[in-house]
């Protein structure tokens, strides 16, 4: 096919449940692609000589080379391609930022739509996990040297996969019951099904890599224990910390939550599945999360399927500068999620016995741009009006988790209590340590955090063959 | 590890669990709780160390049957493996010898203030212990408690057993003797710990509280177990559990403790239907 019949195939749409139906349910909204609707779509890729997507992409997938394996119908093979940079396809093609990445950079992405790199990604993943047993890759003989890996997020599982393959011994640490981190506490089911994550989890425990589950660092064993019982190479990757709030009068009032405790019951602890699970969730009628980031969209969402009538998005911004991805917000707007942009609230009204009734807002217009480029909100004076809420999600980030930090004497940390590391290796200020993820960056995604992982297994692997 | 060496009645809907988790109690120190599972089913919840044993790797927990999760462990046996025990979290209690101190416990209260009083004791305070129950039969640890003392006073709400009130009675009697107390450790039910602190204040005394917020991780993660203190938002399970009583907000902790009443209630109710039968006692209240 020439580029011109290329350029005549329409991106193809993956195909979801409906937003009426969707809402309803917990179960994940888009179906993926079938082998046709994915070999169409891959015949769009031009094959660039000079594939930029590549560079678009934190853990530089060979993309053209895994398109063209789907287009020629190799679908186990681009997934064998994909695998080769990323340990986490399935997971990456359903959350990565594509818009923002590979696909921004797509040469197709200036006159026409870019090529759908993220959905050929899971699809091909997808693909190879459902025929059953993925095949185990050659592993290096055994070094003797040992790794571990506190928190089993992104960062942490991206990291053993690669570090298991060279032949060091991994031990993965991770405070909560399940493997994960935020992929299972943080993003729901309906965006990431917990049996994907599973997957991933199994996959590495075949490979030998060990799993500890609720085992806390920084409390049951410290960084510097881990050292003494053998490790000689220690990954901190614990994530995104302790929820901000604003600090606004009658924030502790009942039915106001931060995101993390939210998205907690309902994904890690399974309170939408409540009496059968144990672990309850309060969600109301009247729902406002506050943030315009994915953690908020996540929020709203789960909110409208727990049985919300009206389901609010509260941002001090507009939406151009929304940091949510697109696909997120629209996937909100279709299931009829209310968005009040430029809009904060001040305080909040509750009864007696303390829950949350309502409260009073401010509308706000955009100033002149801040540190981070956006422009900054400014308050309207006399705009204040009153909102009926029963439930608040605060979705607007996160500190740092301090019981690393805290407990490890002279691992350097910034003002904010993240921990400081070299962008390129993660290396931080104590020898034999690295860190990668949200507790290096604050909230950010799970591709950078994988990112993080792989840079921080090629220094690590390169620091064990020295020792 | 994890699994269930004693579980045994202490009192009416009160019981005691020994754990077999030796890296825990390697590490455990007073003042510092575990988070529990059951099951897969299950939900997290904190409960406080009553004591621990690093040799032979037994953790020992006093808990009341209070809802669903409690009523299951109350009717697991010996040999049962829990889902998860997770540990050992929280910031310890501070430790050093101040001189007097004076250890508050009301009902379930005096399991977590054993642990406490014992350490201080170690640390060489003289200790002056308080402990209440609403009725006789209620009142755990006695002989415990009178063995780590060098006093001991005893309330109860009904009058069956020593002092007929509050231990905060007591304590105010105490300090009206001009006894010099140079710290004051309070655990129990919300309402005795704001009371304690009502009654320890005008004294200057440094009073500290144990808060039990509703919690879910219990790691610095989900921000459930928020407290004011001193007019901040802080997080028990990081920050905590141990606050100063003077800065506590209770009548905030009092309401948020008061949340999820309602699915309590559902999933009491669910539970005594499966199991209503086997339960020893207290199911179905």
């Amino acid at each position: 096919m020439n580029a011109k019949d290329k350029l005549k195939i329409p991106r193809q749409k993956m195909p979801e449940q409906g937003p009426k139906e969707r809402i309803k349910n917990f179960r994940e909204v888009p179906f993926g692609y079938t082998p046709e609707l994915a070999m169409e779509e891959a015949q769009r890729c031009l094959q660039c000589k000079k594939p930029i997507c590549i560079d678009g992409c934190p853990v530089e997938i060979n993309i053209p080379e895994f398109i063209r394996l789907i287009a020629e119908g190799e679908f186990i093979a681009a997934a064998k391609e994909l695998k080769k940079t990323n340990s986490l396809p399935a997971i990456c093609g359903r959350v990565c930022p594509q818009e923002d990445q590979c696909e921004k950079v797509c040469v197709l992405a200036k006159k026409y739509e870019p090529v759908a790199i993220g959905h050929l990604e899971r699809f091909a993943a997808d693909y190879e996990r459902e025929q059953g047993e993925m095949e185990i890759p050659q592993i290096a003989p055994p070094t003797g040297k040992k790794v571990a890996i506190v928190g089993s997020g992104p960062a942490g599982l991206t990291l053993a996969g690669d570090l298991i393959k060279l032949g060091h011994q991994v031990t993965i640490f991770e405070a909560l019951h399940k493997t994960g981190g935020v992929l299972v506490y943080g993003i729901p089911e309906f965006r990431l099904p917990k049996s994907i994550v599973q997957a991933e989890v199994d996959y590495l425990a075949k490979l030998g890599v060990e799993i500890k589950t609720s085992f806390v660092i920084g409390k049951l064993w410290t960084i510097d224990e881990l050292f003494s019982q053998g490790y000689q190479a220690v990954f901190i990757g614990t994530g995104a910390g302790l929820p901000n709030f604003m600090h606004i009068p009658g924030e502790n009032l009942n039915g106001i939550y931060s995101a993390n405790e939210y998205l907690t019951r309902s994904n890690l602890m399974k309170a939408y599945s409540f009496p059968e699970y144990d672990t309850p969730i309060f969600s109301g009628k009247n729902v406002a999360v506050l943030g315009g980031g994915n953690t908020a969209m996540d929020s709203v969402r789960t909110a409208l399927r727990l049985g919300a009538e009206n389901a609010y998005i509260l941002y001090r911004r507009s939406r151009k500068e929304m940091p949510a991805r697109i696909d997120e917000i629209h996937h909100a707007e279709q299931e009829g999620v209310q968005f009040h942009l430029l809009t904060t609230p001040i305080k909040y009204n509750g009864t007696e016995d303390g829950w949350v009734t309502s409260m009073e807002c401010l509308k706000m217009k955009l100033g002149e741009p801040d540190a981070s480029g956006r422009r900054r909100p400014v308050p309207i004076e006399g705009s204040n009006f009153t909102m009926r809420v029963d439930t608040v999600v605060v979705a607007i980030g996160n500190s740092s988790n301090p019981l690393v930090p805290q407990t490890t004497p002279g691992l350097e940390v910034n003002k904010w209590g993240n921990i400081i590391a070299d962008p390129e290796t993660g290396r931080t200020s104590r020898e034999g340590m690295w860190a990668g993820g949200d507790i290096v960056t604050g909230g950010a995604t799970v591709i950078l955090a994988a990112g993080a992982g792989k840079k921080a297994a090629k220094d690590i692997h390169r620091y064990l063959e020295n020792l | 590890m994890n699994e269930i060496l004693e579980l045994k009645n202490l009192a009416p809907e009160i019981n005691l669990l020994k754990l077999n988790v030796p890296l825990i109690t390697q590490k455990a120190k007073a003042g510092q709780f575990v988070v529990l599972r059951i099951n897969e089913e299950g939900e997290r919840i904190p409960m406080s160390i009553t004591d621990l044993n690093p040799e032979t790797g037994i953790l020992t927990i006093i808990f009341q049957e209070v809802g669903k999760t409690t009523a299951h462990l109350a009717i697991l046996k010996k040999g049962d493996v829990l889902a998860d025990v997770v540990g050992p979290l929280g910031i310890p209690t501070h430790m050093k010898n101040f001189g007097t101190c004076v250890c508050v416990g009301g009902g379930i209260g005096i399991a977590p203030i054993h642990f406490v009083a014992k350490t201080l004791k170690q640390a060489g305070n003289k200790v002056i212990s308080i402990i209440g129950a609403r009725s006789k039969n209620l009142l755990i640890l006695e002989e415990e408690m009178r063995n780590l003392s060098d006093e001991l006073l005893i309330s109860t709400d009904d009058g069956s057993y020593g002092h007929h009130g509050f231990v905060t009675d007591l304590l105010t009697q105490l300090l009206s003797k001009k006894v010099k107390v140079d710290f004051i450790m309070a655990i129990g039910p919300v309402v005795m710990m704001r009371a304690v602190c009502k009654v320890t204040a005008p004294w200057g005394i440094k009073t500290v509280v144990s808060l039990n917020p509703i919690m879910v991780d219990a790691t610095g993660m989900c921000g459930a177990c928020r407290v004011t203190v001193g007019g901040k938002t802080k997080f028990a399970c990081v920050d905590g559990p141990d606050f100063d009583g003077h800065q506590v907000d209770f009548d905030e902790l009092i309401k948020r403790q008061a949340m999820y009443l309602k699915q309590e209630k559902i999933a009491m109710e669910r539970f005594t239907r499966k199991f209503g039968g086997k339960t020893k006692q207290g199911v179905g209240r």
